[in-house]
């Protein structure tokens, strides 16, 4: 028997079990709290902070996706210091790629450009990075544009947690991390890739797209995590 | 001592450029020389990206026809697939492309250039505008307002927006026509026929007060260069054809994928606009017009009849002067629309089979189509991946370079005297460039901002007057 927990989120009175993160909660009383690297079905990581709630008696700000639920906490979703980082998160994102949406595959169909128009970024307020970076189009059905990733690692946990075929992987420190497939060969020549897509499905930009896509065609398909994610609840609990 | 007049902005043209008139110790028009001012750099950025982004890309380039950049590179991208796209598709590029042609030949003729003809060379520049005009003829201003409309609600219908719909892709286009939108757009083809009649009509009432002008205005003999399909006067596809000033066929069935047998581009320093030439007869000897008056040398007829008919008229006298290109545009105008509907009244225009699905095929593509200022060339070279190697862009204001040069030279001898500018003598050599309809920003692919300026420099180098707007 999971232990239920009371709560207050946003002055409200609700309730969650202890497996659940206060993202799960405030999601299913629809309290809306925005989040870039976290999708249903794959492993929380708290990345990229875009989740951060003011929790009472708690001086840090904590990331909703992996800060479980507990008896009697009392949290904030909004505050216009969240709302600052927030802000600011989505425009660091902004400045440290290059992210040009009017001729992006993704255009209309992005997160990141969703998520800034809901957060209200009409500007940059700092310099952009212009940093030089190229496409990979080395894989017959796919093309990785690292132009357009904002590091989120959505595409690494899929391709470890769903095909297990671990191609996806992460080199490098602070600014200087990107993705990689294998040992940071061309992703074409990787042996380990199923060329499966769900890496394409689950990126939240442009970055991971089909071949072949134009401007603002490529719209991304994540219906099969949930239900992949329910059947290995099930596989788990031994009742498959 | 000599002197330089610099007319900095040149006003009433799309993108930024300056007039430099110099002057020797007499005070007389000595040389002349356009200047565009503005540096862009997309042959180079786009290297590295997959060639599937290249018609939205590209269609960046410019606001006002970014529906000619499209198709250019769209079919650059055919060939790079190596494909045929599907017949409809094409019928479909060709509505967009014509919607585009006319709604930027409306503003090129009733924004930019019909206040000149209607106030007068000399009236008074705060009114020599569109606002202007509407106060001495409404219906006219009227007619050009609601031109530029349907060419624009034609292009929104198909592609979703008006400017820069990403409708047409590498294979074809992205989606079906509706019943609803042809029955829609056909609608919108008879009154615009109408109004471009009267246009014509008005045109051809108010030129005779121009003979001084056409004589200077960048009338002298150049080859001719444009689109046909079997003879007929051609927008989308077809064989590139060269003429000579008297008409004879100077070359003629040319392959527009090869144009870089026939056509090199030297650069001058005096402006970031390249200045493409005819291979054969060297440079500059190889000048050449493209755009609305070269088309309608190049053409044998058109297959419309009310454009036809309009076309037997204009060709029936000696036309070399560049102050035709107006009359040449509203024939245009009035085929696009002609043309348009008989496209759209065909059987299988609602066809669902409207693109083709290819990997790249091929190392190079290059596509080639008319703009609404001439004809337009886009080549690209990709890798083993589809990844942009090399760009290369032969926009339609960049053919008719030297001829601009030469235009302004030409008008400036004739009405530009002494030091002091007037103000109407400078509005004539504008009006020369104005009659090409450059589109500044496309052809040198807009670094930084340089709005039109006139300067008069003396012989030793001083500017002795300047007239700078913008």
């Amino acid at each position: 028997m999971r232990r239920v927990f009371t709560l207050k989120i946003d002055d409200r009175d609700v309730s969650g079990n202890e497996e659940q993160s206060v993202l799960d909660v405030a999601r299913e009383n629809n309290i809306f709290v925005p989040t870039l690297c976290h999708v249903d079905g794959l492993t929380a990581i708290g990345a990229c902070r875009l989740c951060l709630v003011e929790v009472q008696g708690v001086a840090k700000l904590l990331p909703a996706c992996t800060t479980m639920v507990r008896e009697g906490m009392v949290i904030h979703t909004t505050s216009p210091r969240l709302a600052e980082y927030r802000k600011m998160i989505v425009e660091m994102l902004f400045t440290e790629g290059n992210h040009i949406c009017s001729v992006c595959v993704t255009n209309g169909h992005c997160e990141l450009q969703s998520l800034a128009v809901k957060l209200g970024v009409d500007h940059i307020r700092l310099p952009y990075l212009n940093p030089i970076r190229e496409v990979d189009a080395s894989h017959e059905r796919y093309a990785f544009d690292f132009n357009r990733c904002i590091l989120c690692t959505r595409c690494v946990r899929v391709c470890e947690e769903y095909e297990g075929a671990q191609t996806w992987g992460v080199m490098g420190r602070g600014i200087e991390s990107e993705i990689i497939s294998d040992l940071d060969q061309p992703w074409g020549d990787s042996k380990t890739c199923t060329s499966c897509g769900k890496c394409v499905q689950v990126c939240p930009t442009g970055a991971l797209f089909l071949k072949g896509k134009s401007v603002t065609e490529m719209v991304k398909h994540r219906e099969f995590l949930p239900y992949l994610a329910t059947m290995r609840k099930v596989g788990k609990n031994g009742h498959g | 001592m000599s002197q330089r007049i610099v007319i900095d902005p040149v006003t009433r043209i799309e993108g930024h450029g300056k007039i430099t008139i110099y002057l020797n110790e007499m005070g007389e028009v000595e040389d002349a020389q356009f200047h565009v001012t503005q540096f862009r750099g997309f042959e180079k950025f786009v290297e590295g990206r997959p060639f599937h982004e290249m018609p939205a890309l590209m269609a960046r380039i410019c606001g006002i026809c970014p529906v000619s950049h499209l198709v250019a590179s769209a079919k650059a991208c055919d060939e790079l697939m190596a494909v045929t796209i599907p017949r409809v598709a094409k019928d479909l590029r060709r509505v967009m492309n014509m919607a585009q042609i006319a709604q930027s030949h409306a503003l090129s003729f009733f924004y930019l250039t019909a206040p000149d003809l209607l106030l007068g060379m000399d009236g008074d520049p705060a009114q020599r505008n569109l606002f202007g005009m509407a106060q001495v003829n409404p219906a006219l201003a009227r007619d050009g307002v609601s031109l530029r409309q349907t060419g624009q609600q034609i292009i929104e219908l198909l592609g979703g927006k008006r400017i820069h719909p990403a409708w047409i892709v590498p294979g074809g286009v992205s989606e079906p026509l509706t019943e609803e939108k042809r029955d829609k757009i056909l609608t919108m083809i008879p009154p615009a026929i109408e109004a471009t009649e009267r246009a014509l009509d008005w045109f051809k009432e108010i030129v005779v007060h121009f003979e001084r002008e056409i004589n200077f205005f960048a009338n002298f003999a150049t080859l001719y260069m444009g689109t046909v399909m079997d003879g007929n006067f051609a927008l989308y596809d077809g064989d590139l054809r060269i003429v000579d000033a008297d008409g004879n066929r100077i070359a003629d069935g040319l392959d527009p994928l090869k144009y870089d047998e026939y056509i090199a581009e030297a650069v001058e320093p005096h402006s970031f606009l390249k200045s493409p030439y005819y291979k054969p007869l060297g440079y500059p000897d190889g000048i050449y017009r493209v755009g609305p008056l070269a088309r309608l040398h190049v053409a044998d007829r058109f297959d419309t009849p009310k454009a036809d008919a309009e076309f037997r008229v204009f060709r029936k006298e000696h036309r070399q002067s560049s102050f035709h290109y107006h009359y040449a545009r509203l024939i245009e105008m009035l085929y696009c629309f002609e043309k348009i509907e008989i496209i759209l009244n065909k059987p299988d225009i609602l066809s669902k089979h409207v693109r083709a699905f290819a990997e790249p095929n091929s190392y190079r593509g290059v596509g080639v189509s008319e703009a609404p200022r001439g004809t337009l060339m886009h080549d690209y070279e990709i890798d083993d991946n589809g990844l942009i190697t090399r760009a290369n862009l032969i926009i339609a204001t960049g053919h008719n370079n030297l001829a601009m040069n030469r235009g302004v030279l030409q008008m400036a001898r004739h009405f530009v005297k002494g030091t002091q500018i007037q103000e109407g003598m400078l509005n004539r050599v504008e009006a020369v460039i104005r009659a090409f309809d450059p589109c500044l920003s496309c052809s040198t692919h807009a670094y930084g901002q340089m709005p039109l300026a006139v300067q008069v420099v003396a012989a030793d180098g001083a500017v002795v007057d300047q007239v700078v707007r913008g």
